[in-house]
């Protein structure tokens, strides 16, 4: 018997590659994703493991390992299979050589995504097997036998989890590594080269594998039976199972392993064994839809709701008609996310808010940019299109409806895939201003390293992208770096790139707050000197409030001197404390 | 499943419940109990409301706990106390620092902080409080606020004291270790 410990499902899809004998991984930061490459790192002695600048490079990266003969893989949130879809969908033709395996992280309950999407049927659409671990100790096996199949039935496979298994931790048997040596190149036109003649055979090759792989998922072991009580039967998988396991302890169950594609005489024996057939799955009805064009009768999405998460009460009241009883819910106000206190985002937010400009938004920290009080962004769609649909804006309404819009996005997001779109807006001749947020770091994952920062994922010093010599690269002749928290000099650069023509990139580089180790004077309100005017308040700091008095109060256990409030107070009333 | 433990620790983003999760499930686990703990990431942890479940007992299969299946809430600040409260079972105990931190509706003047959060659930549940963060800004680190309280909820489990101190020990970062133990002694000892 191995050691037993206690794992995040990250941490045990990283020990599982590392036991399967993995030698590549590429990966862009993402919730819920991003600690399985941030737990690889402990291995790294004997494999590699890096950040890639987006998703598509990060699968290609794995590809490229898997044809050199080494089990290789990638991971990602479930909209970085979508920048990852290109590669993937075509990957899936030429297959693999050594086990190639594709991590990808649901969202059900949206605790840190833009969309809800279900990547099964990304991985149904792209013929590619999915793999669906129900808690840590199978998200271990579960990542190496998805090596194993995929090298066994030539197709890359999704192991599919969800923020709720990557995120929960439960008990882990550690194994011991097995290597598994390269397998020697073979050049091989017909399945590497995908144009069209080559492609053509290939398409009829994974159809083939996929009708193979769909007859042995009858019997391959991530599939079982659970034979009780034969009254209620339930086909599930995933962290679902968890709930009908704790709802409905007596009933009988078929919990897939493997949920693409699905073991269909598996399911028509089952369903023949039981009286009522139920399935459950979070999200969209993706097991029920192909169990019904099976001719299978069964119920499922007229109980289950496709959004967010389930329960074991939600199945229990759905199924048995009672819930554990509960009293009501106390009315209380909301505490939605916020930018931190010290946040260099914040006064880059308040100049705006200040200069009545709307701000297509992008995916970050930057994002609360949109919740009161500050509420300038209007819009945030997916990594980098805050400069792109900027854009379009400006080519529809024209460049003075424009005048009154920025693009904000971080570096790291910028590195992503905003270069593209800045690159776009160069070379089609736009008018219009992008904030780069330069705070050094990937905020919202938990501070990744990215090709600006000067650290690999295993913290050792590499080159660094030279921001501003890169946006003037692109053809950007305005470019001007600003300290965030210069609120004088920002309110002039947005003013001045507002009356040019033109594109300008102001950027504001000033370090995350959370990563800024400078011990900083805290700052103080002398109430005395307090006219109680809110100018400070505007910014929407978390750490100051009003008191009954009317005057204002700087909670010390917050406060971190950024010294935003301090340079809105035009009565000397809040200085450093001290001073 | 029977005789499980059902915990729940609550708060706002930033103040150690992932932290303070993991020391709970190290000493379930530790006892040898099975162990399922519920950690959030992401942008919920940026001064958001924040839940993290820890579940032990024989076998445990759900990660989460739900309205009406609390025994313990530890809560870290009284709105979200109270925001929880009917997580509680009628004979749960609720665990909370008493302490105050208004959300940006409240902070904006969009909604009220409600008064008196702590006395009207006492008449309905199990109440034990401290003021975590004056206890912990005594100790010269506001940070370790969520030490207190665990102390205090410890105070009213069955693990040993020794216990605790071990796996505090292994889970807290080696130069925070002093300063977390005794936090937990204050919560302990209150």
């Amino acid at each position: 018997m191995g050691k037993k410990v206690m794992m995040l499902g990250n941490e045990a899809i990283a020990r599982g590659a590392y036991e399967a004998g993995v030698r590549v991984s590429a990966a862009y930061p993402g919730t819920p994703s991003t600690e399985v490459s941030e737990a690889l790192v402990q291995y790294k002695d004997e494999l590699y493991a890096e950040w890639s600048p987006n998703e598509k490079v990060a699968a290609e990266v794995a590809i490229g390992a898997s044809m050199a003969g080494a089990r290789a893989m990638a991971c990602m949130k479930h909209v970085g299979l979508n920048v990852a879809a290109d590669p993937l969908y075509t990957a899936s033709y030429m297959g693999v050589t050594g086990g190639l395996v594709l991590v990808v992280a649901d969202d059900p309950g949206l605790y840190s995504s833009q969309n809800e999407q279900d990547t099964r049927m990304v991985a149904r659409a792209a013929h590619v097997p999915v793999l669906e671990p129900s808690d840590s100790g199978e998200a271990k096996e579960f990542m190496k036998l998805a090596f194993d199949y995929s090298e066994k039935y030539d197709r890359p496979f999704i192991l599919r989890t969800t923020t709720r298994l990557a995120h929960s931790q439960s008990t882990v048997e550690l194994a011991e590594r097995v290597e598994h040596d390269l397998i020697p190149y073979e050049k091989n036109i017909a399945k590497r080269v995908m144009m069209p003649a080559m492609a053509k055979g290939r398409h009829a090759v994974i159809e083939e594998k996929m009708k193979e792989l769909e007859k042995d998922s009858c019997v391959l072991p991530v599939n079982r039976v659970e034979m009780r009580d034969k009254k209620i039967g339930v086909i599930t998988s995933g962290i679902p199972y968890q709930y009908v396991r704790e709802a409905l302890p007596d009933a009988s169950v078929l919990k897939l392993g493997m949920v693409n594609p699905l073991p269909k005489q598996a399911i028509l024996d089952f369903a023949d064994a039981v009286d009522e057939l139920y399935i459950i799955e979070e999200l969209d009805p993706m097991i029920e839809t192909q169990v019904r064009a099976f001719g299978v009768s069964c119920k499922g999405k007229e109980l289950f709701t496709p959004l967010g998460e389930y329960s074991a009460n939600m199945i229990r009241k759905a199924i048995l008609g009672v819930g554990v009883e509960a009293k009501a819910p106390a009315e209380v106000p909301n505490r939605p996310p916020i930018l931190c206190p010290g946040c260099p985002h914040r006064s880059v937010f308040y100049v705006l808010k200040k200069l009545e400009i709307h701000a297509a938004g992008d995916i970050g920290c930057y994002t609360l940019g949109a919740v009161a009080p500050l509420a300038v962004v209007d819009s945030t769609i997916c990594m980098g299109a805050s400069i792109s649909s900027m854009h379009g804006i400006e080519k529809a309404a024209g460049k003075e409806f424009a005048k009154d819009w920025v693009a904000v996005i971080g570096d790291s997001t910028f590195l992503h895939t905003g270069v593209n779109s800045l690159m776009n807006m160069a070379y089609n001749k736009a008018n219009g201003t992008v904030i780069i947020l330069d705070n050094s770091t990937t905020g919202m994952t938990g501070h990744q390293d990215h090709a600006a920062t000067g650290l690999t994922l295993q913290k050792e010093p590499t080159c660094s992208v030279n921001i501003p010599e890169l946006v003037r690269a692109l053809g950007v002749p305005h470019v001007q770096e600003i300290n965030a928290f210069d609120l004088e000099a920002l309110e002039t650069a947005i003013k001045r790139a507002k009356d040019e023509d033109g594109i300008h990139v102001i950027i504001t580089k000033t370090p995350c707050v959370l990563l800024d180790k400078r011990k900083k004077p805290l700052y103080i309100v002398h109430s005395d000197k307090c006219r109680k005017c809110g100018m400070c308040l505007k910014p929407g700091c978390p750490a100051m409030s009003k008191q009954a008095d009317g005057t204002v109060h700087i909670d010390d256990t917050m406060c971190t001197g950024c010294g935003l409030c301090g340079q809105l107070c035009k009565f000397s009333a809040i200085e450093k404390a001290g001073e | 499943m029977n005789g499980t433990k059902s915990i729940m620790i609550v708060g706002v983003g930033g103040q150690g419940t992932l932290l303070t999760s993991r020391i709970l499930g190290g000493i379930a686990m530790e006892n040898g109990f099975d162990v399922k703990i519920s950690e959030v990431h992401g942008m919920s942890q940026r001064g958001g409301s924040v839940v993290t479940y820890v579940r032990y007992g024989e076998t445990v299969a759900e990660p989460i706990v739900e309205e009406g299946q609390a025994d313990v809430i530890i809560a870290f600040e009284r709105l979200e106390a109270l925001r929880y409260s009917h997580f509680l079972k009628k004979d749960g105990v609720l665990i909370a620092n008493d302490w105050r931190i208004d959300p940006m509706p409240v902070l904006i003047g969009a909604a009220e902080y409600p008064e008196q959060i702590l006395e009207n659930l006492e008449k309905q549940v199990k109440v034990y409080s401290v003021n975590a963060t004056e206890e912990a800004k005594k100790l010269g680190n506001s940070r370790v606020s969520n030490l207190v309280v665990l102390g205090l909820a410890a105070k009213h489990m069955d693990f040993s004291k020794e216990q605790w101190y071990s796996v505090i020990e292994h889970t807290v970062p080696p130069k925070t270790i002093d300063v977390n133990k005794a936090a937990f002694d204050a919560g302990y000892c209150s």
